[in-house]
């Protein structure tokens, strides 16, 4: 049997636009919310930052009774509350780097780059998307830990404390906007490293390897540096008291974001820059 | 219509593309032909500004692609290297290309179903087999209706049926009078396709021809003749640069000769022909006669290294 194959026409498309900021937003939420990557990680990280802290109140309710009254001082309501922002910015960096490297290890960053040849623009959009759906799942992450945790503690009367006390709202929401600045500053970490592990491994080298290695220092340089670092300066935005070797919450979190800066300004000129 | 001038890429202390010049024309079939290795993928990423060129330059309809406000609508490209995320299906791949230039969510559909992939396009592409990432691959290209076409070893993969399917594509598309560029790496494709060569061998341009012309160039004159008088008509024939081959019985292969030189020495001489047919070498053997010094050098130097 002969098969004529018949001529093939392409369909005429009526409408044609250009590239747009706002379209370029639109294309890489679709990406994003188009990898079970994407789901895994936030699921995860939203989950992490209400469970820990339940745990911990539960744990702290049905102990508080055997407690030394100097192990008793050492318990801070707020650091319950806030205990699951710590694990669930792994999962946030995690995501932040995939976001870029994916692009790179799968080579769609080809087809991306050739939608979009001037390229920034890219980088920008996945910055605002991933920012936005990270604070925007982040803040109800941490205003449940904070009021599920004050619930669970309830019987306990010294580790009450008001969400309109001074400081408290400013350091769960602080929280939120910590985990926010962690997925922007892992996803300029991928950028710049284009590989999975490699960029992984950079945000654990900068955030859990470094700051245990301050305490091989003398004790009044770990002080001098330490504050400075991503991780201790970040920290702030969310803590509630502060020592006197460690930045206030407005510094430490303006330090954090000009370390993000940093790294988005290196990921865009090496962006431009580089072969893809 | 695609121009490169003088286009040249380095990498490390490798040239991949060295000195091209050319022009694609629009309302033909272009093959971009070479062995593998030659550079005809880094010349489409060099397009496509996906590279920076060492020196020279090369614009896509008057503009640098990256200059163009609507990319998709100007080019559409098929690379060779696999360009879509593992994980994501094939509609959400189009759909996010087509988003960045508001192309309307009806034309994803449409160009899948172009390209026949409606009953996988909601599974993740790391399932597809290589055929289906072609195909998907052509459906991007396709998505912006683009003026030009570009498109690097597009049958690679694709079973009889999606070959003729391209084919027939590519001629509809240049009938329409777009630009369309495609590589192979096989000369036998490209001649069923192609309506212009560009040819080219270790990055550097080889020929730059109708599919007509190459053939006529890059083969040798040939003639085989026929008749019971073949000793005199090779008398008669014999000259500076005209050599015989042995042919089956009662016939005489002639080299450095047309069939009208041939035809035109026997009537002077009375002798009669009984054939005269002028052997038209084929593509592939004039794509290997056009790179042969390419291929020698390669492979003295694997000798060497080996």
């Amino acid at each position: 049997m002969s098969v004529i194959a018949p001529t093939v026409r392409l369909p005429r498309l009526d409408v044609t636009g250009r590239v747009a900021f706002h379209r370029i937003l639109l294309s890489e939420w679709t990406k994003l919310r188009s990898v079970r990557s994407t789901k895994w990680s936030l699921a995860v990280g939203f989950l992490l930052t209400i469970a820990f802290p339940l745990i911990f109140a539960v744990v702290t309710r049905s102990h508080w009774g055997s407690m030394q009254p100097s192990e008793r001082r050492g318990r801070h309501p707020l650091d319950i509350a806030l205990a699951g922002v710590n694990v669930a910015q792994l999962a946030i960096a995690v995501l932040g780097v995939l976001l870029i490297s994916a692009e790179y290890s799968t080579g769609s960053i080809r087809s991306t780059f050739t939608a979009v040849p001037k390229r920034l623009p890219v980088l920008w959009a996945k910055l605002l998307d991933y920012a936005a759906v990270s604070f925007a799942l982040a803040v109800p992450a941490v205003l449940v830990s904070f009021f599920a945790s004050q619930a669970i503690l309830s019987p306990i009367q010294p580790l009450h404390i008001s969400f309109t006390h001074p400081g408290v709202a400013r350091s769960v929401i602080g929280g939120a906007l910590y985990v926010m600045l962690v997925g922007i500053f892992a996803l300029a970490i991928g950028a710049i490293v284009r590989n999975t592990a490699g960029g992984i491994a950079a945000f654990a080298g900068i955030f859990f390897v470094l700051p245990p290695l301050m305490f091989v220092l003398p004790q009044s340089w770990n002080n001098a540096i330490s504050q400075y670092l991503p991780s201790e300066a970040g920290r702030q935005v969310f803590a509630l008291h502060h020592a006197a070797h460690t930045l206030t919450p407005l510094t430490g979190g303006l330090v954090f974001a000009a370390y993000c800066a940093a790294a988005i300004l290196i990921a865009a000129v090496l962006l431009v820059r580089r072969d893809v | 219509m695609i121009e490169a001038r003088d286009l040249t890429k380095d990498y490390g202390s490798k040239r991949a593309v060295d000195g091209l010049s050319f022009t694609v024309r629009p309302g033909i079939v272009t093959g971009f032909l070479g062995p593998n290795g030659s550079g005809k993928s880094t010349t489409m990423r060099l397009i496509l500004g996906l590279d920076a060129p060492t020196r020279g330059d090369v614009t896509v309809n008057g503009r640098h692609y990256r200059e163009h406000p609507a990319p998709l609508h100007e080019v559409g490209a098929l690379l060779e290297a696999r360009s879509v995320h593992t994980g994501r299906s094939a509609h959400n791949h189009l759909l996010a290309l087509a988003q960045t230039h508001g192309i309307p969510k009806r034309r994803v559909s449409d160009m899948i179903d172009l390209v026949g992939l409606h009953e996988v396009a909601g599974k993740r592409s790391g399932q597809f087999s290589l055929g289906m990432g072609q195909r998907l691959g052509i459906a991007a290209a396709l998505l912006g209706d683009p003026k030009t076409v570009m498109l690097d070893e597009p049958v690679n993969g694709l079973d009889p049926e999606g070959i003729h399917w391209v084919r027939n594509l590519l001629k509809g598309l240049a009938a329409e009078g777009r630009t369309v560029f495609v590589s192979s790496h096989l000369m036998s494709e490209m001649a069923l396709t192609a309506d212009h060569l560009i040819v080219i061998g270790r990055g550097k341009l080889i020929a730059d021809t109708s599919v007509d012309d190459f053939v006529a160039r890059a083969s040798q004159k040939v003639v085989v003749v026929r008749s019971p008088e073949l000793e005199r008509l090779r008398t008669e024939l014999a000259g500076p640069g005209i050599t015989f081959a042995a042919a089956e019985r009662g016939a005489l292969e002639v080299h450095g000769l047309t069939a009208e030189q041939v035809g035109d020495a026997a009537a002077s001489a009375g002798i009669a022909l009984h054939e005269l047919t002028p052997q038209q070498a084929s593509l592939e053997e004039a794509f290997m006669n056009l790179t042969r010094d390419e291929l020698e050098f390669a492979a003295e130097m694997e000798e060497a290294v080996a």
